[in-house]
């Protein structure tokens, strides 16, 4: 209480907002530095490589058989992936931010679970409730549907560790905005249906947007989860990631890298959108 | 008067997202743990206390410790530079703190190989100088630091812009140097939103496997980690091994994800009061 008694009587010393530009130059340096240092010399290191021996040999690196089916088995597994987390995001997310219930931060942290899971133990979670050791896998493969270390189980794998990302940006938006709408809209008349298409839905419909890019996203790149119940056969279970490991591994230094620059290209614009969509739900 | 719960088909609602999220989470990681449960204690001892696979915890924990350390004290700093200062290139350098989250691991993985490998650009010059990352656990922990950066900025940002300037500028007033405004007043209140980035950088380097896996050359006792040596132990088809690694693994998980929690909870509760 005497400093502050004192203070006006000292001749004010300058602000924090008076001096802006005491440290900046080189503590912006700094800053930038560490960052262009760590990432983006590696981020840039891949278009470097990728195109190395010419556009021609970019260009070249795309026309392998077993590289075209890896790109094909990507988009499917990332589509299939897409629809099912859509699906059970949109659900979760009206369930979550639309009712009352006991527990709702646990069912909440229950869907955030495989988020914090390692790819590599989803892989093996996966790999051992559908695999054909387990009684539901066994009984599985004798109706004919081989899971592990084919398609569906590739999709499996990435469903789970893709799981949270609709459920999460679409609750988040829609928690925020409350339940008056939904509510006036059912004391005029509306169904439940009705509600949730013409007023719950449009209105989240930039943070779903949202979701939706980073769920793909992150589906075309995940590496641990799908190398674990894939079993590398070329051609049948080779995702986009794990032809880049084959390539890389057989040397083939040039189109494992013109893979990656495409791959990353991709995953890195889905993310720019999602930015954008967030960017809008909260205008 | 309207009923408490205005909204009807609660029930149906939440009866489906309950039986989704259990079958499609729950179920898949408890069969992980009653897998490694049935493993008799010799076996369980085996998996687990072998001199690989405790040098694959130490590596692991380790180089996911400093990692984030490392993480925590330079996105707090990289967050306060976006935070407090507008300059050129701040767009850019915002977007480029969400790169490692939004590249590929495997992309990552072929990328700091190549690099810091014995013929990469940078590798070469290091080499010059004695220090081999490729192939070591320095190179592990480069990877994970990668991998990390973007949880510290994201977690700390928010809350240093929702810090009211005044608090410092008070200080500053009050006659405190900027090292002791710093000191005294922005970290303790930052303290809350820079651990729960470091447990987020943790969490995600415990587990980290694609890229890690290029760039540490996976020999067994020096650079394999514990998600490669879990993969190990599945291409020699000994599930119950890989499901008690696993399980270690997943318990290390949650309780870092109850430690994010209680801080977040702290972080929401701490903003009430400002």
């Amino acid at each position: 209480m005497i400093a502050v008694a004192a203070a006006p009587a000292r001749r004010p010393r300058p602000t924090v907002r008076n001096r802006p530009n005491a440290v900046p130059a080189v503590a912006i340096a700094i800053g930038a530095l560490f960052v262009g240092g760590l990432i983006v010399v590696p981020l840039v290191s891949v278009f470097i490589e990728a195109f190395s021996a010419g556009a021609g040999a970019f260009a070249s690196a795309f026309v392998d058989g077993y590289t075209r089916s890896a790109i094909a088995l990507t988009l499917e597994v990332a589509a299939a992936t897409l629809v099912c987390n859509t699906l059970f995001g949109v659900l979760a997310a009206w369930t979550i931010s639309k009712y009352r219930f006991p527990g709702k931060a646990l069912l909440q942290s229950a869907i955030d679970v495989p988020l914090s899971v390692s790819p590599v133990v989803a892989g093996l979670a996966i790999l051992l409730a559908v695999g054909v050791h387990s009684p539901f896998g066994g009984w599985l493969l004798r109706h004919g549907l081989r899971v592990a270390f084919a398609p569906p189980g590739i999709a499996l794998a990435t469903m789970f560790v893709t799981f949270p990302y609709v459920a999460r940006e679409l609750a988040t938006f829609l928690q925020e905005q409350g339940r008056d709408l939904e509510e006036a809209a059912l004391s005029m008349g509306a169904s439940v249906w009705q509600t949730f298409w013409r007023v719950t839905l449009p209105n989240g419909r930039y943070a779903l947007l949202g979701g939706m890019l980073l769920c793909n996203a992150r589906a075309m790149g995940e590496f641990g989860a799908v190398s674990v119940i894939s079993g590398h056969i070329r051609g049948y279970t080779n995702t986009v990631p794990l032809q880049i490991e084959v390539l890389y591994n057989e040397d083939a230094f040039a189109a494992a890298f013109a893979l990656s620059a495409a791959l990353a290209l991709v995953t890195i614009a889905l993310s720019l959108l999602r930015n954008l969509a967030e960017h809008r739900a909260r205008r | 008067m309207r009923s408490r719960d205005a909204i009807p088909g609660r029930a149906l609602a939440l009866g489906t997202t309950l039986t989704i999220v259990t079958l499609a989470v729950l179920v898949p990681l408890a069969i992980v743990g009653l897998t490694a449960a049935g493993m008799t204690g010799q076996r369980l001892t085996a998996a687990l206390l072998s001199a690989r696979a405790l040098a694959a915890f130490r590596l692991t924990f380790g180089a996911s410790f400093a990692a984030a350390a490392i993480d925590a004290v330079a996105g707090s700093y990289v967050a306060w530079l976006l935070v407090r200062y507008r300059f050129g290139g701040h767009a850019l350098l915002d977007a480029i703190v969400d790169v490692p989250l939004a590249l590929p691991t495997a992309v990552t993985g072929i990328a700091l190989a190549t690099l810091y490998g014995p013929n990469g650009a940078l590798g070469k010059i290091l080499a010059a100088h004695g220090v081999a990352v490729a192939y070591t656990q320095l190179g592990v922990g480069l990877a994970l630091t990668f991998v990390g950066f973007p949880f510290v900025v994201r977690s700390v940002q928010p809350v240093l812009a929702a810090l009211p300037a005044e608090f410092e500028e008070a200080a500053a007033v009050l006659g405190a140097s900027r090292l002791a405004t710093l000191a005294r007043v922005t970290l303790p209140l930052l303290l809350p939103a820079m651990l729960a980035g470091f447990a987020l950088a943790l969490a995600r380097a415990l587990g980290e496997y694609g890229s890690v896996v290029f760039i540490s050359g996976n020999m067994p006792l020096r650079t394999e980690i514990v998600p490669l040596l879990i993969v190990t132990r599945l291409e020699e088809y000994d599930y119950q091994g890989a499901a008690a690694i696993a399980t270690v693994l997943l318990l290390a998980s949650f309780a870092l994800l109850l430690a994010i929690n209680a801080l977040q909870r702290r972080l929401i509760a701490a903003r009430g009061r400002a």
